[in-house]
């Protein structure tokens, strides 16, 4: 499982066919957005993925037990509040002491024997790897799941430079085999069904004759990937939790993938974003409880491994060298917002993909970023640009089941809000990248024209009048009513509004 | 009612009921009324600027927000039919307004904010009585009144008090309806299946009418059981309860 | 790149981000206490619910209960760490059984492909145990090398029931990992799994196909 783990357990299995509705969604699928080529489209992506009947019954079906999964876990909602509180207060004070305490985990870490290095950049955190890997000579490397090393597209780097980067986590591994990206964060293949896996297994992986019985479709993968971590050369990992004061590197799954990658292999890099560390080992205790209950409704993953070394002089196993890629890639930028900030508190769990009813609808790919779900609609803009992802910041409802479940209290919605406003306006101080490069004249002058109207009672009212007086004859090509009524009857004024009827006939009495 | 129970309480209709559902403002008022308190309606309502606001036009909703405020000088509670316009006003505009001048003020108008069903339970602690034919509802909660609001089964609870009326509840009761103001126009693909979606799970409840206390959500679940010729109707909750409570 | 590292710090102090740390009220996790038969209760029922099996045992005869186990199963080889205490008790029981005794006692280089493909079974001791949700506390290490309780497909844990603390928080505070951790310490909950295809639940992706724990009943009072 993963933000950085693997921490994917499961829920009721059985396949399950879309309902048979009387409502069949009427709009067309085919309706796509005016996005250039060039710039990502939510909403195409999203248009498409509605369009797949079995993408969306996965999707449901999966995120409907992932979230009764979760509410099992926190029967008393004063304990899962305490809880709630006791892990925002540990996020928001590693991130108040962040400069402190990774300064720390440095001087900690070297003391432990594992080498820090710092990316600015993507590619500076790739050629970190390149060149470590290079120094050893090393060109079989396998991977625990890392959601940074999907920020940095590291398999791809890797290849490009003769390397084989084998993802082991196994969702990974089946997303890998089909050179996709994961749909999920914590549970990279849930997109795709088992007829599919056991069809690219069977065409993919050598002497395998086609099954789709889920315990023989682990079996050949776990018979691929344990002769990998036998030969691996190097393996890489992410890190769900960074101490500062212990130098310890906390990983979170239940494969052993992970530990597979971390332990078996001479060499171990782990690469993490910068805002990953908190104080202190105890810390972790409360943040772990939430995220694997959050993310997948179990009390605990299979495996909490806590690395705070390589192999020591008197150990016979282990990793001769570890080391840790601190990646910053637009963090430290959003830190330097006081209400962003709570952006990096993230812990990665995805119960905001969980329970978001957009996420549960169009699933992983439409976002067409990393990170998608709520989480990725403010992380995504905020790293790529407020106005190159402006559709994916209004790719929200703003109903705030995200973070009504979020275990640190991410306000999403309120971020959402204000990256709206970051796109749509160049702040002078703000430092939101891309600030201000969503604006558009047609967009400016409706808003103006909506405050100017309505912040004067009297052309409020004058407009009401005709709204209600000629409530017939709304033209439905209008733009917005068009995109309205792909699915509804254009809506229709009553025929007095409330306000004309009190001024006309008074209060009503009783 | 008790002696601190209010006599007297200003009803703020919001645009959507103003311009859509007239008949729920007039029952919210009545609702209030009946129940012994004074309700004053100032001229000169709008609406509460969210639209402007969820789009990150700060200026311009809090340029309407402003002359709204004004409105309600007096140290009277403000009752909304509407759980998302309440959680503007009683949520939002503190951080809208936060670092203006008029912001002390605006927070004390906002800690004067009630939704409709809210201030019916928790304050005024109504008992209704039921005078209509047995029929089959469902109730929508809308998420901002949900969340935003913090509505804790205060519809649910007025409903329940109606002895003719069997409430069956949606199998996804806490999901959004898919309106999310701009965001329907602007994804109206996510937002059509979502509403679809809802439409589906309240007519499978067998219900004959979705009540739910935003005009946003009826007019978006009204929107699809109509284009789908569905045998559902939708009402605001306050139209619902006057209906079934008052002798005509 | 030490210009990486002097330009985000730079870039992170000059957030003027500060402010009164919050405070951090543990209470939730304070008051999560268990009898000594609660907790054996609750580890064994939140280990079991993922698949770890219990073998029950007295401190006298455990090493006897797993030679028996080892029979029954047919292991052909048992990895151990010999250093250690427990390790000396099962050289002396496991004498004469068709079960061989495989030492971890060399660098792993030396005998990685036989680890890899022809070791049965995995024993090691545990340093503790979790009951809020059922767990063993590992500290992999010179005697009970890393990979002893990973590769093998079968996995022998040795659990004191008078071992166990109540919460994974109260056990990093007695163990003392957030002072001077280990180069490795684990929590393991069960065998090894996955359920990345479409949702359904598959042990042994990875690691350990089983984990077999061997309670042993060292508090008076407990039954055996």
């Amino acid at each position: 499982m993963h933000g950085e783990t693997d921490m994917n357990e499961g829920g009721p299995s059985g396949r399950f066919a879309p309902s048979a509705s009387p409502l069949v969604h009427p709009h067309g699928v085919t309706e796509r957005s005016p996005a250039t080529p060039s710039d990502p489209s939510f909403r195409a992506s999203a248009t498409r993925a509605l369009g797949d009947a079995q993408l969306r019954a996965n999707f449901r079906r999966a995120m409907d037990g992932l979230m009764a999964k979760r509410a099992a876990q926190f029967p008393d909602p004063g304990d899962l509040q305490a809880l709630r509180d006791l892990g925002t207060a540990v996020r928001a004070r590693s991130l108040l002491r962040l400069p402190e305490l990774l300064e720390q985990l440095e001087a900690s870490c070297a003391r432990n024997g594992i080498r820090v290095h710092w990316a600015e950049t993507c590619d500076q955190a790739n050629a970190i790897v390149l060149g470590l890997l290079k120094a050893k000579g090393a060109t079989r490397v396998v991977k625990g799941k890392s959601m940074v090393s999907e920020e940095m597209h590291l398999n791809a780097f890797l290849e490009a430079h003769g390397i084989e980067s084998l993802e082991s986590d196994l969702g990974e591994y089946i997303i890998q085999l089909d050179h996709e990206t994961p749909s999920h964060i914590i549970m990279p293949a849930i997109h795709k069904n088992k007829g599919q896996i056991a069809r690219q297994f069977s065409q993919k992986i050598k002497d395998a004759t086609y099954t789709e019985d889920v315990d023989e479709l682990t079996a050949l993968a776990r018979k691929v990937l344990r002769q990998k971590f036998l030969e691996a050369d190097a393996g890489l990992s992410g890190v769900n939790f960074a101490v500062a004061e212990t130098g310890t590197l906390c990983l979170v799954e239940n494969e052993g993938n992970g530990r597979m990658s971390t332990h078996v292999p001479p060499l171990h890099i782990a690469v993490m974003g910068l805002e990953k560390v908190v104080a202190r080992l105890e810390d972790v205790a409360p943040l772990y409880a939430l995220l694997t209950r959050s993310a997948t409704g179990q009390p605990a993953t299979t495996y909490l491994n806590l690395i705070s070394g390589p192999r020591a002089k008197d150990e016979m196993d282990g990793p001769r060298e570890v080391h840790l890629v601190i990646l910053d890639n637009g963090r430290s930028r959003i830190y330097g917002d006081p209400q962003l900030q709570a952006t990096l508190r993230c812990i990665r769990c995805g119960a905001c993909m969980n329970h978001c009813p957009v996420y549960t609808r169009v699933g992983g790919h439409a976002y067409e970023a990393v990170y998608p779900g709520p989480i990725g609609t403010i992380l995504t803009p905020q790293m790529e640009g407020v106005g190159r992802r402006h559709d994916l910041i209004h790719g929200s409802s703003l109903c705030g089941a995200c973070s009504e479940v979020c275990p640190v209290e991410i306000p999403i919605p309120d971020i959402l809000v204000r990256l709206r406003r970051e796109a749509t306006h160049a702040d002078a101080g703000s430092k939101v990248a891309g600030k201000g490069t969503g604006q558009t004249m047609t967009e400016d002058l409706a808003w103006r024209a909506w405050a100017a109207v309505l912040k004067r009672p009297r052309l409020y009212r004058l407009s009401a009048w005709f709204a209600t007086r000629f409530r017939g004859l709304i033209p439905g090509g209008m733009p917005l009513l068009k995109a309205w009524t792909m699915s509804r009857t254009t809506p229709l004024p009553a025929p007095r509004s409330l306000q004309e009827r009190i001024r006309k006939g008074g209060l009503p009495h009783v | 009612m008790n002696a601190a129970t209010p006599t007297k309480a200003y009803f703020y209709g919001t645009c959507l009921v103003d311009l859509f559902f007239p008949d729920a403002g007039m029952a919210g008022i009545q609702l209030l009324q009946r129940a012994g308190v004074e309700v004053v309606f100032p001229e000169g309502q709008t609406c509460c600027g969210q639209p402007a606001y969820n789009c990150g036009f700060f200026e311009e909703a809090r340029a309407v927000a402003r002359t709204q405020v004004a409105l309600f000088p007096q140290d009277l509670p403000v009752i909304l039919p509407s759980g998302s316009c309440a959680g503007m006003m009683k949520h939002h505009y503190p951080d809208l307004f936060r670092g203006q001048p008029e912001e002390a003020a605006v927070r004390a108008f906002s800690a004067r904010v009630y939704e409709l069903t809210q201030f019916l339970v928790d304050v005024l602690d109504v008992k209704l009585e039921d005078l209509g034919q047995p029929v089959k509802v469902t109730w929508h909660s809308s998420c901002h009144a949900l969340r935003d609001l913090g509505l804790k089964g205060q519809p649910q609870a007025l409903i329940g008090q109606l002895a003719h009326v069997e409430l069956a509840p949606l199998a996804r009761e806490r999901e959004c309806c898919g309106f999310g103001g701009t965001f329907s126009v602007r994804h109206p693909e996510i937002s059509g299946a979502m509403a679809c979606d809802k439409a589906e799970d309240a007519l499978a409840t067998g219900a004959s009418v979705v009540l739910s206390t935003d005009g946003g959500c009826l007019l978006n679940v009204k929107g699809v059981l109509e284009a789908q010729a569905a045998p559902l109707r939708v009402q605001h909750i306050a139209e619902f309860l006057w209906e079934r409570t008052h002798a005509r | 790149m030490s210009d990486a590292r002097a330009a985000i710090l730079a870039r992170l102090r000059s957030s003027g981000s500060g402010g009164p740390l919050p405070d951090l009220d543990t209470a939730v996790l304070e008051r999560r206490h268990w009898s000594a038969a609660e907790r054996v209760q609750r580890l064994r029922q939140g280990m079991a619910s993922v698949h770890t099996e219990f073998l029950e045992a007295r401190p006298e005869d455990w090493p006897a209960v797993l030679r028996a186990f080892c029979e029954r199963e047919g292991l052909r080889t048992l990895l151990f760490g010999p250093a250690t205490e427990a390790g000396h008790r099962l050289v002396e029981a496991m004498a004469g059984s068709p079960t061989a005794l495989r030492p971890y006692d060399a660098p792993v280089e030396t005998f990685k492909t036989e680890l890899f493909q022809s070791v049965d079974a995995g024993f090691t001791t545990t340093v503790g145990g979790v009951a809020e949700t059922g767990g063993l506390l590992l500290e992999p290490g010179p005697r009970e090398p890393r990979l002893l309780s990973l590769v093998p497909p079968l996995h022998l844990a040795l659990l004191p029931t008078s071992t166990l603390h109540d919460t994974l928080w109260s056990a990093i505070r007695a163990l003392g990992w957030g002072q001077a951790p280990p180069p490795n310490a684990l929590m393991i909950s069960g065998p090894s799994k996955t359920a990345d295809i479409e949702q359904t639940l598959a042990y042994g992706v990875h690691g350990p196909k089983r984990l077999v724990v061997i309670l042993v009943h060292d508090l008076p009072g407990t039954p055996a």
